[in-house]
């Protein structure tokens, strides 16, 4: 499994990739595999307002349901639609193709909560 | 709890799960591979979590007849039906497969969830002499399953039929059953022995493409082929007629737990098969709808990997005639958005000839 170094990590096992105020957000490597394939993916409508901690869409694997839930609160700039039809992407490349959602970031200061590559690895070796 | 396979799954990379108290193998390599290779080919199984109850001795065939509601008078020994254990109310204890194994000796194949309330309730309707014993804990169950199970085990028994066999050198009973709609076999082998089997089954099997296969695949198919599981479709609130199970009901046989209160019941629910038109997967407990309002309930939901598309068995209150049924456009509410979807007749998968 890989973590990369220069994003972020939530507890909900979502990576966030900042550019200044545009926030990318994925499923982590380690959600993906506990998922199993995933078979559908719902996300928003651009535009669509999200405080954090919100759920803002749903990874589907064929026994089970995740939420994905916004690790910092914005508004929905873009969406990866072609995830919709290739719904494994998220397993295959979940940094890369696999991305979820684009988001505008309203308060900077919810990125304190996120954790290094460095501490989400000790995390969920904690929650294993 | 494990079951005598538990090192094999692991070291197949299995991820595992607690189902009714046993660490079961949920998926190995994907549930879909999983399911596709059991619709294609070939899959194996354990399910040694099941529970085995045995019955023999004086007043056996009675007993039997006294809690299950199908009639095993009517079985041959080396035949098997599916069965019920009713309440007096006529709702669900347990769904079940019977076994004859001999004129006077039986074994009863129960969900793991249950194993424990049915042997009490067994045990409680026997009489003096007659012997009931679980022995969930001396039987392995392997399941080989798809259209390739007869390359693997050439035998001529036909579906339900079973016998007594050796396997690579091992006594099993060798039965054909299943819970995936497809051709194929279970396998009862003693507790300690199933590894032999496991192992020689994988090795013949591997050419053919046969994969394990976890519980989560187990229940996709089992949804595919229509066939309901405790806790789900059926419940001690159910009765047969309420999930399209009237055939296993056999009212003339003679007196039977349940039998007094079927004799008099409306049916105020039934089972039917839900097919999405729109994307989304229907769960356990999404509400469906047509204009008039809510009309029922998803009992049990799943991504299909055959039609590749999301399909539920769902609970509709109250029943709806056949007429008024099939092909009924409704919408099901999918986490707060209506999505449309299809009323069909199950099962949504069946084997061709």
């Amino acid at each position: 499994m890989t973590f990369p170094e220069d994003l972020r990590y939530s507890k909900e096992h979502e990576w966030i990739r900042v550019k200044d105020k545009t926030i990318t957000i994925g499923i982590t490597d380690y959600a993906q595999d506990q998922l199993g394939e995933i078979v559908f993916v719902e996300l928003p409508d651009e535009g669509e307002i999200f405080t954090k901690d919100d759920p803002f869409g749903v990874v589907e694997s064929v026994k089970s349901v995740s939420d994905v839930y916004a690790p910092v609160s914005g508004r929905i700039l873009e969406v990866n639609d072609p995830i919709l039809d290739n719904p494994e992407s998220v397993n295959e490349e979940p940094y890369g193709e696999g991305w979820l959602v684009r988001l505008e970031m309203t308060n900077p200061k919810d990125l304190d909560d996120l954790m290094t590559a460095e501490q989400y690895q000790a995390y969920i070796k904690e929650e294993a | 709890m494990q079951t005598s396979l538990f090192d094999r799954h692991k070291a197949l990379g299995a991820k595992v799960v607690d189902f009714a108290g046993w660490k079961m193998p949920v998926e190995y390599s994907g549930i879909r591979e999983e399911h596709l290779a059991v619709r294609g080919s070939v899959g194996l199984f354990d399910v040694s979590h099941m529970g085995e109850i045995e019955i023999r001795g004086p007043g056996t065939l009675g007993l039997i007849q006294k809690v299950t509601c199908n009639d095993a008078a009517r079985l041959k020994p080396g035949r098997s039906h599916y069965s019920a254990l009713l309440t007096p109310r006529g709702t669900f204890v347990d769904d079940l497969i019977v076994y004859r194994l001999t004129e006077g000796h039986f074994l009863l194949c129960v969900n793991a969830s249950n194993k424990d309330k049915d042997f009490e309730w067994i045990h409680s309707y026997a009489s003096r002499g007659t012997e009931v014993r679980d022995a969930s804990d001396e039987w392995a169950l392997l399941a080989l399953q798809g259209p390739r199970a007869r390359e693997i085990l050439p035998s001529p028994l036909k579906k339900t039929e079973f016998e007594k066999k050796n396997l690579n050198g091992i006594p099993v009973l060798l039965s054909c059953t299943g819970y995936t709609g497809e051709d194929g076999y279970e396998i009862f082998s003693p507790w300690s022995e199933a590894r032999r089997i496991w192992d020689w089954l994988m090795e013949i099997g591997r050419p053919m493409g046969l994969l394990p296969c976890g519980l989560g695949a187990r229940d996709s198919l089992r949804i595919e082929a229509g066939y309901p599981l405790y806790g789900h479709e059926i419940d001690d609130e159910t009765t047969p007629y309420e999930v399209g199970l009237s055939w296993i009901v056999k009212l003339e046989k003679g007196d039977f737990l349940g039998r007094e209160a079927l004799l008099s019941a409306t049916p105020t629910k039934d089972l039917v098969g839900v097919s999405m038109k729109e994307p989304g997967i229907p769960r356990q407990g999404f509400r469906l709808f047509d204009p008039s309002g809510e009309i029922g309930r998803v009992t049990s939901g799943t991504y299909s990997p055959t039609f590749q598309k999301g399909v539920a068995l769902a609970r509709v209150t109250p029943p709806l005639t056949n007429a008024a049924r099939d092909e009924k456009n409704i919408s099901i509410d999918i986490r707060g958005k209506k999505r449309e979807a299809v009323l069909v007749s199950l099962p949504f998968y069946k084997r061709g000839p």
